[in-house]
């Protein structure tokens, strides 16, 4: 962790344009839960619906991808990042530094409004706030390693994660059963159904798979992160 | 006192290479790197920066390699042709981030004395985004001194540049080789070069086309066979009396003029007007064919 580097990645984050999409969809999942509230259909499988499908299904994946990509993408494109990459600083220490501020970006962005948009609805009955917000860190704390990694490795990384999250765990992931084994979304509602009562939570991959594959997935993004950044190209204009 | 050497450097991208077998020594003054666009010249300061590995050959400074070893940045600053530099920030927050990147025992300090070198005090409190482009050159340049380094990196300084910062920036340049810094400059526009490195290395298509003190460069330029376009009242007999002259290699007969080659450029432009006189023949146009600094460098390359 380099504070300096973490000071300026949050500003950068913060001063985009795109951060509005920060804001505006945590706002809508609050949004959602006080009308399911008011209008007095906020059961446990409601608000597990909607905290499975635009929560963990939308919500994350999407902020996961902005943030895991926005901290590094951008400032390799436009060659930014030669100015903190010109000093006598471990690269992988960049990598992580930059990856703690997404994982910190989701947690505030996504997590909490997960946690805080599950306790409107069904305050703490079944731990089913808890056991989202859980899921919801887990497969953050994933989703912008995957997202990292990739935004080092590729010009194309949002194209890539939008695929990602979108046509393999949204539409593959559906149909195929196979593939919902090789999800952060599933491994993210694995993790909130052990925490859980609420049986409305239903896993479709168990905790002794989830949980080494979201440690793997985890580690492995963020070490091929800083070990690709040692060796990052930058090309001049000729 | 730093040297910066390049051994046997080359650099390919697939098939393209990019870089051919560079062998160069920079040592403290200004040097420049001077070379047509295209031509490797960010190529060889990526690769002399650490942004880019060569593909053989070594890049060292003052023996360690570069590449993949990041401690060296303490004896190196480096100033990107790109102009983005977090414009988000104030010049003075840029400048004191790269200071404490740099671990420096008092950033602030040494923040105000990199601008102050630059000029930047006044403006240092306003965003980089709203900067001029000599402004964001500039603190992109106390950014790179931050941390006093021996050697100084800058690629393409002068592009964009109106000619007011372009003086300011030379001298600026001028004053950091006296303190007795390796300074290292690309650019294509030999004027810039002319005025400002005491020693050039040219390169042209990738290739180290010539290196040394700028005169004798200079002089290779100057002793180049020269081709010019003459019209005048009678041709044929011009071109009869000039081809009789030693400074007048050949001579062509065209339906635009005179194409005629002279291999002593001194003695030729005192040698034609008295010719025509001696014939009789009225000069209408006397023009140089080939000024352009890609026929400098392709004599260069070829002798």
């Amino acid at each position: 962790m380099n504070p300096v580097i973490a000071s300026i990645t949050f500003r950068a984050m913060l001063s985009r344009r795109r951060i509005l999409l920060l804001f505006l969809l945590p706002a809508l999942l609050l949004v959602l839960s006080v009308g399911l509230r008011v209008s007095g259909h906020a059961d446990l499988d409601n608000a597990t619906m909607l905290l499975t499908q635009f929560g963990l299904g939308a919500l994350l994946p999407l902020l996961a991808l902005l943030a895991g990509t926005g901290v590094i993408g951008p400032e390799i494109d436009d060659g930014q990042i030669m100015y903190i990459m010109t000093k006598p600083i471990a690269r992988p220490v960049i990598s992580t530094t930059k990856y703690v501020v997404a994982v910190v970006l989701v947690v505030a962005f996504g997590v909490v409004p997960m946690f805080v948009a599950g306790v409107i609805m069904t305050g703490l009955t079944a731990g089913l706030a808890t056991g989202f917000a859980m899921g919801a860190l887990v497969a953050g704390v994933a989703y912008c390693a995957l997202f990292l990694a990739i935004a080092v490795l590729s010009r194309f990384a949002v194209t890539i994660g939008l695929i990602y999250a979108l046509v393999w765990e949204n539409l593959i992931a559906r149909y195929a059963s196979g593939a919902k084994t090789l999800s952060i979304r599933q491994w993210g509602i694995s993790v909130t159904d052990m925490v859980t009562n609420a049986t409305a939570v239903k896993a479709s991959v168990g905790s002794s798979t989830a949980v080494p594959l979201l440690i793997v997935v985890t580690v492995a993004g963020v070490v091929y992160a800083g070990w690709k950044l040692r060796t990052l190209s930058i090309t001049g204009t000729d | 006192m730093s040297v910066l050497e390049l051994r046997d450097v080359s650099r390919w991208y697939g098939n393209v290479v990019a870089v051919n077998g560079v062998t160069m020594t920079i040592g403290p003054g200004v040097t420049g790197l001077l070379g047509p666009n295209g031509a490797g010249k960010s190529t060889l300061i990526h690769m002399m920066g650490g942004f880019l590995a060569p593909s053989s050959g070594q890049v060292t400074v003052d023996g360690q390699r570069i590449w993949k070893n990041p401690s060296v940045y303490r004896h190196i600053g480096l100033v990107p042709e790109r102009e983005t530099a977090y414009d988000f920030l104030t010049g003075r927050q840029f400048v004191r981030a790269m200071a404490k990147l740099h671990r420096l025992p008092n950033p602030e300090a040494a923040a105000e004395r990199a601008l102050g070198m630059v000029e930047m005090t006044g403006p240092a409190d306003r965003i980089i985004g709203n900067y001029s482009k000599g402004m964001k050159q500039r603190v992109k340049m106390a950014s790179a001194l931050v941390h006093d380094p021996p050697v100084l990196l800058l690629d393409e300084p002068f592009n964009g540049m109106d000619p007011r910062q372009r003086l300011h920036l030379m001298d600026l340049i001028r004053k950091m080789a006296a303190e007795g810094r390796t300074v290292l400059f690309s650019s294509h526009i030999l004027e810039e070069v002319e005025r400002l490195a005491h020693h050039i290395e040219v390169v042209i298509a990738g290739r180290h086309a010539a290196s040394g003190d700028f005169r004798a460069i200079r002089r290779l330029m100057t002793d180049r066979p020269h081709m010019f376009v003459v019209r005048s009242s009678d041709d044929r007999r011009l071109a009869a009396a000039l081809i009789a002259d030693p400074s007048t290699r050949g001579v062509e007969l065209t339906s635009g003029g005179l194409e005629v080659e002279a291999v002593d450029f001194r003695r030729f432009s005192l040698v034609l007007p008295q010719v025509a006189r001696q014939a009789d023949i009225r000069l209408w146009e006397v023009a140089p064919a080939d000024e352009s600094l890609e026929s400098v460098f392709s004599y260069l390359v070829a002798s």
